[in-house]
């Protein structure tokens, strides 16, 4: 396998986990933390938003981003010809 | 029949199922051992690493915490699962593709240095043995509780249980008893929850019921902000905690999760790269069941006691308040001499725990003999939120067993996975790798079980005999993964410039200012323990949050040593390129 192909795979997995890292970050420190009296003047039901993703959301926003990311990488494995 | 039979028959057939598990999955290499053969299905492995993570303290102390400290609480909600995502997009897939079997076999060859491995081999087992010690003992009180035994007892019992299954099995053996254990805590976390969300909100899904409006039309979440703020506490969504402590804490936690040895090494079981990310999904779904469904559990309880307690004269409370009294677990003092309970802001005791004396008051509890000066009367004990669940919910004899058997299966697995890095650490890190690389497998599978019975010896001697620091424990444990591990993992896949003397010293660095903060501030041993408080904590964080400067402090350190020292040599160079790529992870398994 040649390193220019290497590179390649490597940038694209390198940019996926930029992009799911930060919506991580924004989903726990930013909306449960940082922002969370701005966002707990929005209500959801009987929940005050911010609130809510700091002992729900962030969770549920959690489990997705892990499977989304098995799904990108699985289809990037395929195109790079990586799988087994 | 009565609890107590119950309690006997659902306990028993869980440990006859766990045993029976052991002797079909019996390790015959120490491949078996150290990483179950590599062959677990992602999904098995999703099921074991949940139940290895939930703890006892998960599973009956979680809600309590949340309970008692209402948005505080989210810290350990989002930071015991926010680490999985860590764990599933920087570390597992790539220490699967590395294909060994511990976490310092990885800093070992990645850092081409025997020093390296060696602090990586103290880290382990230090952070083990400090969780583990918790944990004998949680094994020990849930048997005293459910029971009816001394705690000694119990975990007497705890140890020769998990002895048999890691002294059989190792990690083949633990993994599929772990399998079965998450069914049964699952279970038995979720029956009650769902009929008390059903009772509080008429909503059978607790994580939707806490967002609801009980019988009389308000929500469920103002009402009780509403019970709290009338009587001075802090309203229950607002929390006490700064926001930059509540940061740091988090964090450490989150990065902590990611580099605990016992939650790394379950990733080396898989057959596949691909399956390692996988099941680290599934692992981080079945901890989400529990832990989106304990913040709604808390409010249920919290409701429920505020409601039910507060200026109610003691001699019209419903009886599973007088019961958990006579344990131990609820105290209550007449200090204004009404006959009626107060529950105020405040402890309600000085010291931790109330000190029962003979005697009755005059509306009959029980007296204690250091009541504070807060007007606070009522003491209650966090642990009663999940235990007394089933009986606020007038449920059946059944589901309080089923209760027990849960805790126990949560107590149990986390400690068999915890015994498991100690006993690898010793036969495989130490005695393999450094002191006789020549010995056969075979002879290194009985190393690795005696290692595995001496480590329950040794665990169950703090269990029996805890330390003064076990109730730091969670605080150290996830401070020293936070400053040791993670930082050296990650730059190890995702620089390539990172060289021995860069990670070496990162470590040490991240691990001492961990240990002088948490010695300082937490355990008091070094300076004066009069200035040991809040006011002079570092920027305002906490010692359960300095985990996080600790492996900022590692990151600088190792960044800036490496500049200055030579890269590594161009063999180390390969292994990063080669762990990087997916394929090809068959050759890599094995020595």
């Amino acid at each position: 396998m040649d390193s220019q192909h290497r590179k390649k795979y490597w940038k694209e997995n390198l940019k996926y986990l930029t992009i799911l890292i930060f919506i991580w970050f924004v989903v726990s420190y930013g909306f449960g933390i940082l922002f969370v009296d701005e966002l707990n003047t929005i209500r959801m039901g009987g929940f005050k938003l911010g609130f809510w993703f700091a002992q729900q959301g962030s969770i549920y926003v959690f489990v997705i981003l892990i499977f989304v990311y098995v799904r990108l990488m699985n289809k990037l494995d395929k195109k790079y010809k990586l799988d087994e | 029949m009565d609890i107590q039979t119950w309690t006997f028959l659902i306990v028993g057939l869980t440990f006859a199922l766990y045993i029976g598990i052991a002797i079909w999955t019996r390790a015959k290499s120490t491949k078996d051992f150290y990483v179950a053969g590599g062959g677990v299905s992602p999904l098995a492995n999703g099921l074991a690493t949940g139940a290895d993570w939930m703890s006892a303290a998960s599973f009956l102390g979680m809600a309590g915490i949340i309970a008692f400290s209402g948005y505080d609480g989210s810290v350990y909600l989002m930071g015991w699962t926010g680490g999985y995502v860590l764990l599933a997009l920087l570390l597992a897939p790539y220490l699967r593709k590395f294909g060994k079997f511990t976490v310092p076999d990885f800093i070992g060859d990645r850092y081409y240095s025997n020093v390296a491995r060696t602090v990586a081999v103290i880290a382990a087992l230090f952070v083990s043995f400090t969780y583990v010690a918790g944990q004998m003992r949680g094994v020990g009180v849930v048997f005293s509780r459910f029971l009816d035994v001394e705690v000694n007892t119990g975990v007497y019992i705890g140890m020769a249980v998990v002895l048999f299954y890691a002294f059989l099995g190792g990690m083949k053996g633990i993994t599929y008893t772990q399998v079965a254990q998450y069914c049964v805590l699952i279970f038995a976390f979720m029956v009650p929850a769902i009929f008390i969300s059903l009772m509080a909100t008429g909503n059978p899904i607790p994580q939707i019921g806490f967002g609801s409006t009980g019988e009389d039309g308000v929500y469920l979440l103002d009402k009780l902000d509403g019970l709290m703020t009338d009587l001075g506490f802090t309203a229950y969504t607002d929390g006490t905690k700064s926001t930059m402590d509540v940061f740091f804490i988090t964090a450490a936690l989150m990065m902590g999760t990611a580099g605990l040895p016992h939650v790394i090494i379950r990733f080396f079981t898989v057959p596949k790269v691909r399956d390692a990310r996988k099941s680290a999904g599934y692992a981080l779904l079945f901890i989400a069941i529990l832990y989106t469904t304990a913040p709604a559990i808390a409010v249920f309880a919290r409701t429920n006691l505020m409601e039910t307690v507060q200026d109610t004269p003691y001699e019209e409370i419903p009886p599973w308040f007088t019961k958990w009294e006579s344990t131990g677990l609820i105290a209550w003092t007449d200090k204004n001499g009404d006959g009626k309970i107060q529950y105020l802001p405040g402890s309600a005791i000085d010291g931790g725990q109330p000190q029962f004396v003979e005697s009755r008051g005059s509306s009959g509890q029980r007296m204690i003999s250091n009541a504070s000066t807060s007007p606070n009367e009522l003491y209650v004990d966090r642990d009663i939120t999940v235990l007394a669940n089933p009986e606020i919910a007038n449920l059946p004899n059944w589901v309080i067993a089923l209760v027990a058997a849960g805790g126990l299966a949560a107590a149990l697995s986390t400690a068999a996975g915890l015994l498991l890095v100690i006993s690898t650490s010793i036969s495989h890190d130490l005695i393999k790798k450094q002191i006789a690389p020549d010995i056969s497998d075979k002879k290194e599978l009985w190393i690795a079980r005696f290692s595995a019975m001496l480590a329950v010896i040794v665990a169950g001697y703090f269990g029996i005999h805890p330390p003064g620091f076990v109730a730091s424990v969670v605080a150290l444990a996830f401070g020293l993964a936070a400053s040791s591990f993670f930082p050296a993992i990650v730059m190890g896949i995702f620089s390539k410039r990172m060289n021995r003397e860069g990670a070496i010293s990162g470590m040490v660095a991240g691990l001492a200012i961990t240990c002088y903060y948490i010695a300082r501030f937490k355990l008091g041993w070094i300076g004066n323990p009069e200035t040991a408080t809040e006011a002079n904590w570092w920027w305002g964080i906490s010692p359960e949050g300095f985990g996080t400067v600790g492996m900022l402090v590692n990151f600088l350190i190792a960044i800036l040593v490496s500049r200055f020292t030579p890269a590594p040599p161009e063999d180390v160079q390969e292994i990063v390129e080669n762990i990087r790529i997916p394929s090809g992870v068959g050759e890599a398994i094995g020595h």
